[in-house]
């Protein structure tokens, strides 16, 4: 399988700067998501990694050689779209070999290869059924099988499994991810689904607005998020802020907000005053009342096993996640205590994470 | 009184019953949720009451009159489709005014004005009224498409999937901007989704609907808590609720006629190997950011349940486990009680 290098590529329609000097690499074998809001250049850079568009600017590498200026069809990748279309009048058989028919390979080759993907995809007993009777999994597993069939050097996927129930979505997420451990294929999907994304990635990008906004596990994403942007994109609900107005030494521990004291990982750097945002997820978030950062219950959304309860401080809108068995009565005031080693803090006017003992760095794109 | 009422109301496009008997009231200014899978009959229902579809059994009321033959522009709902045609030679400001300019609604132009001001602000696409509605992106057209729709007063909402073709950042604010915006204009919606967590979160009551028939109606929590069926419990909650073959409690510990337990992650306590209780392996653990999955092997049963965030699990850890008042399923798959009778619960 390959490895595909994207090198300070960048991309403009007239004024408009859809991709803005994007780095990253796609390892052989691994399965890579691109993630972002609509209008982020994720699906432009996912064309131009296919060569469907000619970056303006920075070089595309496939396998160490220069692909940038090559069309899609020499390029040996494999574009999956919406994992919708199959022709009716065919069987599964014809649905899967149509892409090595095109190609007129040799009748035989072709039987072996249907055969194989069928196998991978564990639909080698529906062969000869047509795709009319069969259950939406399975013609989705039909689609997948006329992708994997010309065994290309990687896959590009644009949110394949954007039109499907969200159930089936879930399952479908297991699937391709069991799939691609199979036949081990370099993978770059794009969603703007962070489930698919948390559930599948081996790396996450994180892009907004034409750039790269963090590279990592789908883990170091979510426990550090680089910049208030991604501590807001990822997680549902997503991290809250408490602003504070202070300056912080190398060496803290604690930051006061308002009549509060509250723990944090060891901050690594000095900063003069300014306005800095504690960033916590909803999870890490419980009531007690003895705690002196207090707020008003505005809202409780009932999720079965937990619910998540938005409680309005001074200093923002907090939301903790709480089991569904806790009485909470809209319009009450709770003390919050947020759990210390889970703290991120932000520079509130650049939105970039303190170097801290849990943001030791990392990337900054 | 109730705003609208499906009166035992049956549809089928030939061979296929779509909705088979379905009866549900909606009270004025309620939020209803129909909740099931592709083909359940929701969407159908919705074109039913519109009048976009005529029954072929049963009456449609809305408002206190019978509507079963009105044609759809005597009904007084608006409809929000899952995919919006809007008037692509149009400016994003007189798509959301033209259903305000109708003759059959003169309104002055400052009325007109403030409605669609009010709506693109609480829809966040006030920087694009001048723009064409060509010059937008997909999720920017389905918030005008709403728009169309709320600068309207009709007597009932049907909303068909108005959120799912949008991003998941942008879905979870407009669920809940929605939920406000009915809760504040105090307007009657009945709305159409798969997905479990907008029904759980708008809802005032769910309706689960699968192969044309309305199986259960009641609040989230009814639902959630007490569902009629291991149907109905497996549409609702993250990760799914576990169904394993009642053998595996042990003999004696379910009344004789309960077939399948289901355990949801509230039903599971996790202990260390060495307290009573059926032992499991942790398989593995499943990152998903805010919710991680414990996946648990008893026997050759797989379990989800969701990781106590304090307690440190591994793949290969031996644990004990703990099912604390679990949901009985019979051989139909009815939910009984711990007493192995039905309708109780």
């Amino acid at each position: 399988m390959a490895e595909i290098r994207i090198e300070t590529v960048a991309k403009t329609f007239g004024a408009f700067a859809a991709v803005k000097g994007v780095n990253f690499t796609v390892d052989h074998g691994s399965f890579l998501v691109i993630l972002g809001p609509s209008g982020c250049g994720k699906t432009t850079t996912l064309r131009m990694i296919a060569g469907l568009e000619l970056p303006s600017a920075g070089r595309i590498l496939l396998d160490g050689e220069d692909v940038t200026a090559l069309p899609a069809s020499a390029r040996d990748i494999a574009f999956v779209f919406q994992l919708f279309a199959l022709y009716p009048h065919m069987n599964v058989r014809q649905n899967i070999g149509f892409p090595l028919r095109c190609q007129n390979y040799p009748r035989a080759e072709i039987r072996r290869s249907v055969e194989e993907a069928a196998r991978l995809l564990r639909i080698d007993h529906l062969l000869d059924r047509r795709v009319g009777g069969l259950s939406g999994g399975d013609r989705q597993r039909v689609a997948l099988g006329r992708a994997i069939v010309r065994r290309p050097k990687a896959f590009l996927m644009d949110e394949p499994l954007g039109a499907l129930d969200s159930e089936f979505r879930r399952l479908m997420c297991g699937e391709l991810r069991e799939l691609h451990d199979r036949i081990d294929a370099t993978t770059v999907y794009i969603t703007h689904d962070q489930l698919e994304a948390m559930a599948m990635a081996d790396r996450i990008v994180i892009m907004n607005q034409g750039r790269v906004e963090q590279i990592g596990t789908p883990q170091e994403i979510y426990d550090r998020p680089n910049t208030m942007f991604v501590a807001d994109f990822i997680g549902a609900p997503p991290m809250s802020f408490l602003g504070v107005h202070t300056s912080l030494q190398r060496g803290d521990r604690r930051i006061r907000i308002g009549g509060a004291a509250v723990e944090m990982p060891e901050v690594f750097e000095d900063r003069s005053e300014g306005k800095f945002a504690i960033g916590v997820r909803p999870e890490n978030v419980s009531f007690a009342d003895a705690s002196p950062l207090r707020g008003q219950v505005i809202g409780a959304e009932y999720l079965g096993t937990t619910q998540i309860v938005t409680v309005m401080t001074a200093h923002g809108q907090v939301k903790a996640r709480l089991p569904s068995g806790n009485a909470v009565r809209v319009g009450e005031s709770v003390g919050l205590t947020l759990r210390p080693d889970r703290i991120s803090l932000f520079d509130a006017v650049s939105g970039q994470a303190l170097s801290s003992a849990l943001h030791d760095g990392g990337y900054r794109g | 009184m109730a705003e609208v009422a499906l009166l035992d109301v049956s549809k089928s496009f030939g061979a296929v019953e779509a909705v088979r008997g379905l009866s549900l009231s909606i009270a004025d200014g309620e939020f209803v949720v129909l909740l099931g899978p592709t083909g359940a009959g929701k969407t159908t229902t919705l074109r039913l009451i519109a009048g976009l579809e005529r029954p072929d059994r049963g009456d449609v009321v809305i408002q206190g009159r019978v509507v079963t033959d009105e044609v759809p522009a005597e009904r007084d709902v608006a409809f929000v489709f899952q995919q919006y045609s809007l008037y692509p030679h149009l400016t994003v400001y007189d798509n959301l005014a033209f259903p305000l300019r109708s003759p059959a609604r003169r309104m002055d132009e400052t009325t007109v004005r403030r409605r669609v001001q009010q709506v693109a602000e609480l829809l966040h696409i006030e920087q694009k009224l001048g723009n064409r509605a060509t010059a937008l992106s997909g999720g920017e057209m389905q918030r005008v498409a709403i728009g169309r729709a709320l600068v309207r007063e009709p007597a009932l909402y049907l909303m068909d999937e108005p959120l799912s073709s949008l991003d998941a950042k942008l879905r979870a604010e407009l669920r809940l901007e929605l939920k406000r915006i009915q809760r504040e204009l105090g307007t009657t919606i009945l709305y159409v989704t798969h997905d479990q967590i907008e029904a759980m979160t708008m809802a005032d009551r769910i309706g689960v609907m699968n192969e044309g028939v309305l199986i259960q109606l009641g609040t989230p929590r009814e639902v959630y808590e007490r569902p009629s069926s291991a149907y109905v419990a497996s549409r609702l909650g993250t990760p799914s609720i576990n169904l394993i073959p009642a053998e595996l409690l042990g003999a004696g510990s379910v009344p004789p006629n309960v077939r399948t337990v289901g355990l949801r992650t509230e039903h599971i306590r996790i202990s260390s190997a060495d307290r009573p209780g059926p032992l499991a392996r942790v398989h593995w653990v499943e990152h998903l950011g805010d919710q991680n999955h414990v996946h648990l092997r008893l026997d050759e049963h797989s379990l989800v349940t969701l990781a106590d965030p304090v307690q440190e699990l591994r793949a290969g850890d031996q644990v004990s486990l703990e099912f604390t008042e679990p949901l009985y399923f019979d051989q139909a798959g009815n939910r009984v009680g711990a007493d192995g009778l039905r309708g109780h619960a």
